[in-house]
Parts: C-alpha cells; sequence; structure tokens
C-alpha cells in the first residue's frame, strides 16, 4: 500500500497528540502535575497543536476535501466515520480541561477523564479502520488496533517526560509510564510483525480467477499497459532486505535508544532528565516515521493477484 | 446511508461471465468506458490520454493468465468488475453516505455528489473494482449500465449492460441471481458457476463459469498413413506427382 505523506503525519502527529492528551490530562487528575495555568499549558497546547496538525494533514488526503463535513455522518458503519466523530467530540473535553486548567487554575476532573477516553477512542477507531480491511492481511489481524493504541501512548508519554522535566513536575509519573510504555508498543509491534510474516497467504492468482483447483495461473496478458490509481494505491512494493533493515532502525530509534536514555535521566535526576529526553524524543519521532512507512509500504493488497502476485 | 439494505434485496442483478468462451478482446472493456463516460457513471476522466504512459478509471478490466503447466496449459481471459456483493464492505466503510447498496435490485452504486474521494471503499473491495476518476475527485464503480437496465425507452432486448451487449463471444450475461429460474442462475447451476474469493465472505452477486476440459488432440487424433505405394489410386497419383 502506498505510504501517502498526508496519512503518515495524520497517524504519527495525531496519535502522538492523543496520547500526550492522555498522560496529561491523567497525570492532573491524579494530582501528580498541580493546577497551575503552566502546569496545563505545557502539555495541553502542544497536544491540541498535534492533534489539530495531525487531523489538519489527514484532509490532504481527501481529493475532495470540501465534502470532508460528510465524514461525520456514518458513524453507524464506518470506522473512518467514528474517528472523525471521536477526534472532533474530544475536542470539547479536551477545550473544557484547558481553559479551566489555564485560566481556572483548577483541573476539570470530569473533562480530564473525558480527555483520555476520547483520546484512546479516536486512537482506537484508527487502528479499526486498517484493522477492519478483510483484502489487506497484513492490517487485518488482531494486534493492530492494540499496536496502534500502544504506540500512541508510548509516543505520547516519551514527549510526556520531556515536557514535565521542562516543567520541573511530575516527572517520576510520566517517566515510569513512558519506561512501561515503550516496551509494550515495540513488542506489540514484533508480534505483529512476526505473525503478518508467518501468516498464510489467503488467496492465489489461481483462485482470484475462480480456478481454485488449478494452480498455478501465471499473468501473461497485464490489463493495461499503463498505471491506474488503484494500482499506485495497492501496488507500492518495499525490498524485504530493505524492509528489514529499517524494522532494526526503527527498534534501535524506537526503543533501544530512548528506554535507556530515559531511564538514564530519570536516574540522575536534575537536569539530566531534560538533556537525555530531548535525544530520547527525537529518536522515538524518527522510529514512528519508519514504522509508519513500513506499515503501509509492507502491506500487500489482494488486488495484486490480477496484477502478477502469485498469492497474498 | 451507509448500512447495507435489511432484509437483503430480494433481487440480486448481477452478471455471470464465461471464462470458457471470454477471448480476451477488449471489446466489453471499451464499451463500458464509451457508454459509462457518460450517464450517471460518467465522466471516466484519463490523464495522458494521447501521452506515453495513458492512465483513466475504467470499470471493466480483462486480465490474460496462463492457468496449468505444460501440455494441461491454457489461456484463461479473466474480466474483472464490481460484482455487486451482498455482504459489501466498500458500502459500511464509507464515511460519507455516498457509497450505497440498492434495496431493490442489490446495485452497489456510489452518489458522487456526497464523495470526498477518501479511496477507503476500493482499500476494502479484494475484488479492486473501484477506481477514483482524478479529474473529478470521486469514486467510481460498475454501475450494470443502470441507465440502460432500467430505460423503458429502450427495446427490452437492449436493456442489459453495455459489457454483455457488446460481447461478441456471448461470454457475459445479465439477469437475476436471486431467481433460481432465471436464465443466468440455471447457466450458473448448469455449469458450476463460481462465487470468487467466497472464503473472505463478501458474498459476491456476481458468477464466472469455469473452463469446460480441454479437448487434447495430441492425444486422441491418429496419425495420417503414408499413401501405399504399390496401387490405387493414391499410388498413381504418388507416381505422377513424382514420389
Amino acid at each position: 500500500m502506498r505510504p501517502a505523506a498526508s496519512l503518515l503525519l495524520f497517524t504519527t502527529l495525531s496519535g502522538a497528540g492523543y496520547g500526550l492528551l492522555a498522560v496529561w490530562a491523567l497525570l492532573g487528575l491524579a494530582g501528580v502535575l498541580p493546577p497551575e495555568p503552566l502546569a496545563g499549558a505545557v502539555g495541553l497546547v502542544p497536544a491540541i497543536l498535534l492533534i489539530g496538525g495531525g487531523l489538519l494533514a489527514s484532509t490532504f488526503h481527501l481529493a475532495r476535501p470540501d465534502r470532508a463535513w460528510r465524514a461525520f455522518s456514518q458513524w453507524r458503519t464506518s470506522w473512518l466515520s467514528r474517528e472523525a466523530v471521536a477526534a472532533v467530540a474530544t475536542f470539547a473535553p479536551a477545550l473544557v480541561l484547558a481553559f479551566g486548567w489555564l485560566l481556572g487554575g483548577r483541573v476539570p476532573p470530569l473533562a480530564a477523564f473525558l480527555s483520555a477516553a476520547g483520546a484512546g477512542l479516536t486512537v482506537l477507531c484508527t487502528g479499526q479502520i486498517y484493522a477492519t480491511l478483510v483484502p489487506v492481511p497484513r492490517w487485518h489481524q488482531p494486534l493492530t488496533t492494540p499496536v496502534f493504541l500502544a504506540m500512541a501512548l508510548a509516543s505520547g508519554a516519551t514527549l510526556a517526560v520531556l515536557l514535565t522535566a521542562a516543567l520541573g513536575s511530575g516527572t517520576s509519573a510520566a517517566g515510569l509510564t513512558a519506561l512501561v510504555a515503550l516496551p509494550l508498543a515495540w513488542g506489540l509491534k514484533l508480534l505483529w510483525w512476526r505473525s503478518g510474516d508467518r501468516a498464510p497467504p489467503r488467496a492465489t492468482a489461481a483462485a482470484a480467477i475462480g480456478l481454485a483447483g488449478e494452480t498455478p495461473a501465471r499473468l501473461v496478458e497485464p490489463a493495461h499497459s499503463a498505471g491506474s490509481w488503484l494500482l499506485e494505491e495497492t501496488g507500492f512494493r518495499v525490498a524485504r532486505r530493505h524492509a528489514a533493515r529499517l524494522r532494526r532502525l526503527a527498534l534501535s530509534f524506537g526503543l533501544g535508544l530512548p528506554w535507556p536514555l530515559l531511564a538514564l535521566g530519570l536516574l540522575a535526576g536534575g537536569r539530566w532528565t531534560l538533556l537525555l529526553a530531548l535525544p530520547a524524543v527525537l529518536a522515538k519521532a524518527l522510529a514512528l516515521a519508519i514504522e509508519r512507512w513500513l506499515f503501509f509500504a509492507e502491506a500487500r493488497h489482494m488486488v495484486g493477484l490480477w496484477y502478477g502476485e502469485a498469492a497474498v | 446511508m451507509t448500512a447495507l439494505p435489511d432484509p437483503a434485496p430480494g433481487r440480486r442483478l448481477g452478471l455471470v461471465i464465461d471464462l470458457d468462451t471470454c477471448v480476451g478482446c477488449q471489446a466489453c472493456v471499451v464499451a463500458c468506458k464509451e457508454w459509462n463516460g457518460g450517464g450517471p457513471a460518467g465522466p471516466l476522466g484519463d490523464l495522458e490520454p494521447w501521452g506515453a504512459a495513458p492512465s483513466g478509471a475504467w470499470l471493466n478490466r480483462v486480465h490474460g493468465f496462463e492457468v496449468g503447466e505444460g501440455e494441461a496449459g491454457r489461456t484463461v481471459y479473466f474480466p474483472r468488475s464490481c460484482l455487486h456483493c451482498e455482504n459489501a464492505l466498500c458500502v459500511t466503510v464509507c464515511p460519507t453516505g455516498a457509497s450505497y447498496k440498492r434495496a431493490e435490485d442489490g446495485i452497489v452504486l456510489v452518489d458522487e455528489s456526497k464523495c470526498m474521494g477518501c479511496g477507503l471503499c476500493a482499500w476494502a473491495c479484494p475484488y479492486g473494482a473501484r477506481e477514483l476518476d482524478r479529474p473529478s475527485g470521486v469514486m467510481k464503480k460498475c454501475t450494470l449500465c443502470v441507465d440502460r437496465i432500467g430505460d423503458e425507452r429502450l427495446p427490452a432486448a437492449e436493456r442489459e449492460p453495455a459489457c454483455v451487449a457488446t460481447c461478441p463471444a456471448r461470454a457475459r450475461h445479465f439477469g437475476d441471481l436471486a431467481d433460481p429460474d432465471s436464465a443466468v442462475s440455471r447457466l450458473v447451476a448448469e455449469r458450476g458457476g463460481v462465487e470468487l474469493l467466497a472464503e473472505l465472505g463478501y458474498r459476491p452477486t456476481n458468477r464466472y463459469l469455469p473452463p469446460r476440459p480441454g479437448r487434447r488432440l495430441a492425444a486422441s487424433a491418429e496419425r495420417l498413413e503414408d499413401a501405399p505405394a504399390e496401387g490405387g489410386f493414391l499410388g498413381w497419383l504418388d507416381r505422377l506427382l513424382g514420389g
């Protein structure tokens, strides 16, 4: 599947934003962060900017963005519509929380709870969009949504370590969350990669032309001489050795580098937490970009069966 | 509304495509593009139509396959278009309500005035039946030529999709697959019509008729005998021709 820049930006930025919103809201709710305007602003402003930036990027994926408002209508059946509803609905408690914390100097408990819940629900919907797509076997597996949720939490928590360190309050709680969420996210991702690699093909080219018993079937006359929109969307390929190298890079930058940096920073305390959290955040951001690029690039769509793939 | 019709449509209009007689001439592909360049599905835009790499939206594509090995090998042409599935994931994933399945006959259609061009329906279709029209930014798909099959100004015999009407090999048939007595249903029963990738659970309406077992000339035909040199008409002819 084509790794469209709009979708990479949307899922990574919004994912991190929702993760940060959830972590910050819960830290505020638990009283770990003080109910002072500055403490609210340091976390909630970047979270809302990340979410908003991601949502804006998602509209660049649409061929007719002028009709994006219609996407709020089909929440009964469509995960994409549910995602749109949840994303916008989460702004309500998030803004109440931000105004209460920044202007009122208090953390409204219900708004904090609903912000975290809405953030989780939105990311869950994002995961479900992909997890329910039967024609893309690598996405259509039970771990897809948990990976999205855990990645959002891990990126949000990593950011929260940097921001709490800058604020000088709540660093231990944010740090512990990150130190748990990072291995969880990448552990799930490893399992997801493995189950995707090991899954037997769902369909063969012979079955795709209705002759499942008569294997093999080889494409000899392509249906068209040049490309098509559908092939551009679904026909993206990445060499296996490149994919393997990129997976190792993602894992190193996503877990191998940030986890010890964060742990060391938390142990050393003081200015060290902030100094070491900054490279950890940058490494995690790079890892997330690679991971999300691979999510699309490695996924194969069944349409390939009519275009020369022996099995998908 | 992107919910599927409940109860399921009483009629299931669709195509039955005969892989035995399809010769891969692409006439249905061109007839489809031409007919649906206008009407409810149109326009079907092209990029660089006269350039080196023309690409555009087509609702029907024919792929040429070689099936089997060695002497058992044969060529199979596979026409691919929307199968008008009963369990159409392309409809339920649509966030805007543009995609729908008609309650009266099960035809899957796109209301282009509502489509925002997100492309998710095309991802959700394992059969690759949907293509985005880039000039207008909306999704296109086979309509079973709703503007032909329902047009009462046309003679009854012409109320069939353009691809069916044009097929010179009579490899394409149109009808109600919910009616067990319809010509298409009888054809499916007779020839063992196949539900494509049934295990995916989309419950497609269209059926494909598998190729008939081939007749192998090499195995069954007798070799020609040499003309007897000693006599008879053929011997005389042989001598005359200087053999």
